[in-house]
């Protein structure tokens, strides 16, 4: 605006008066055009938030929200299951999806060896121990082999000993588990977790995220869950 | 005798002769629908019809034109100069882009018969293949054109990398054609996960868990693609959201600006094509 003015001056002065702005009133620094088109452009940005950010949090609202409710699923009465072999059930992961929203586990009684660090003292160790086929690479399905007595994935050759700590190939962390409980004499199956190497219990973390050393520090749990 | 005609529309009658023209007075004797009132032998009715046809498109062509101004940008768009040597190299974005538009023809159709539940997407995929009346070309068309989309533009940024087409003034053009690459493979990605297949199904379980992998992001952008912290209903619906709605959007301004760009900045000459020497000579001295 002020080099319409014509001036030579240097330094421009803050008030429009002193700029030679035309209609300009004393003490008045702001054209009455620069304010226009500031407001114009706010009002534009308010308008365009006013759709964007709510269709923005539309989108990404998930990942804020606990979607899995707290149930329990009854797998089968405890005399279902031993301290040796694994026994796969199906559970539903997601509810009323069909085949898509179900998954196998693998499911025995626990050994007083299977105590991990995080069951304290004042915390009830889990009567079962209940593993997630999800491969901790990428989540293919593993299979156990009882005789190996390995898991197994068919994807990229990750290997996960009977504890579901990784044997071999490209796993991160250990298989996932599931919280469990015993009612009247049936198991009922809860809530996944996530397990560092040392069999320590984490909330349930994606595939291929680390849990241990200082890599822990790069894959953030959910907020919610 | 000489049966009664049914009168002809105005526009197939023949234009009176102007005043003057043949000693015929006014013209307006000439009985409309007949001889016309002239000697000349009479055109038959269907050179009338092309002629009145092709007046007709010239002047619904110069309707369009007086209210819109387009020739002068269609003609600066199709009449364009292009350098000496040009190859059939040149016509691999245009290939890339005319199986965009089939992708994206095919697909309008496809969604008509597509069901996006985890229920029964499986089911409404093998309908369309299996009864629906040319389903299974339609599908195919869609299903194989993935591919040559994907090959094409690849042959395509190879020609234009090859070429050095990508260097000054058109490193913008270069950028928009990156991320529309980028956006032709997340439509893959996307798309892939649409069957609802045992394939499709784990082949989206291990890609979204590549973009867990991620540092510090990663977990988030899985929770997104997912739509929540399983795959689920959600996710198949937002895939298929994605897949028909986002992408294709934006693949198609963004081929706008390439577009705009090339017409506006031209073609390289090949590689190949020396700079005439007697010019640079000139200009040297």
């Amino acid at each position: 605006m002020a080099d319409r003015s014509g001036q030579k001056s240097k330094r421009k002065s803050r008030y429009t008066a002193d700029r030679d702005v035309a209609g300009a009133f004393e003490g008045e620094t702001m054209t009455r055009r620069g304010l226009m088109t500031g407001g114009a452009l706010a009002a534009g940005g308010i308008a365009s938030a006013a759709f964007g950010l709510p269709a923005l949090g539309f989108a990404i609202g998930p990942l804020f929200e606990d979607q899995e409710p707290d149930q329990w699923q009854d797998v089968g009465p405890v005399s279902d299951f031993n301290t040796e072999a694994y026994v796969p059930r199906v559970i539903n992961i997601v509810a009323e999806i069909g085949e898509a929203g179900k998954t196998t586990i693998y499911v025995r009684k626990a050994l007083p060896s299977d105590k991990s660090p995080s069951d304290k003292p004042g915390v009830e160790p889990l009567p079962m121990v209940a593993i997630s086929t999800r491969c901790a690479h990428l989540g293919c399905p593993v299979r156990y082999i009882q005789a190996s007595q390995r898991f197994v994935c068919p994807c990229h050759g990750g290997v996960y000993d009977s504890q579901g700590a990784v044997a071999g190939g490209p796993p991160v962390r250990p298989l996932d588990r599931f919280y469990n409980r015993v009612r009247n004499g049936r198991v009922e199956i809860g809530d996944r977790f996530s397990l560092n190497s040392k069999l320590d219990r984490f909330k349930p973390r994606d595939p291929s995220n680390h849990l241990d050393g200082l890599w822990q520090y790069l894959y953030p749990s959910r907020p919610t869950t | 005798m000489k049966l009664p005609s049914p009168p002809l529309p105005k526009f197939l009658r023949p234009t009176p002769p102007r005043p003057g023209r043949d000693g015929n007075g006014d013209g307006n004797g000439a009985e409309p629908g007949r001889n016309g009132g002239t000697t000349t032998k009479e055109p038959g009715i269907a050179e009338k019809a092309k002629d009145v046809s092709v007046e007709g498109a010239a002047a619904a062509v110069g309707y369009v034109d007086e209210r819109t101004g387009m020739s002068p940008f269609l003609r600066g768009f199709l009449y364009r100069k292009t350098p000496r040597g040009n190859t059939w190299f040149y016509t691999l974005g245009s290939a890339t882009m005319f199986a965009f538009i089939s992708q994206a023809v095919t697909g309008v159709f496809l969604a008509m018969y597509y069901e996006p539940d985890p229920a029964r997407a499986y089911d409404s995929a093998s309908h369309i293949t299996n009864e629906v009346f040319l389903g299974e070309f339609v599908r195919g068309m869609h299903r194989w054109g993935s591919t040559v989309m994907i090959i094409l533009i690849f042959l395509h940024m190879g020609r234009v990398f090859i070429f050095g087409a990508y260097k000054y003034p058109r490193e913008i053009n270069w950028v928009i054609g990156v991320v529309l690459l980028v956006l032709t493979m997340a439509m893959g990605f996307t798309g892939y996960l649409l069957p609802f297949d045992q394939r499709s199904f784990w082949a989206t379980v291990v890609g979204v868990n590549i973009n867990a992998s991620g540092p510090v992001m990663g977990p988030y952008l899985a929770d997104f693609l997912r739509g929540g912290a399983e795959f689920g209903q959600a996710t198949l619906s937002r895939f298929y959201a994605i897949h028909m709605l986002l992408i294709p959007g934006l693949i198609a301004a963004l081929i706008g600006a390439h577009l705009y760009l090339v017409s506006k900045l031209g073609t390289t000459a090949p590689p190949w094509i020396k700079a005439e020497k007697k010019k640079l000579h000139e200009e040297a001295i």
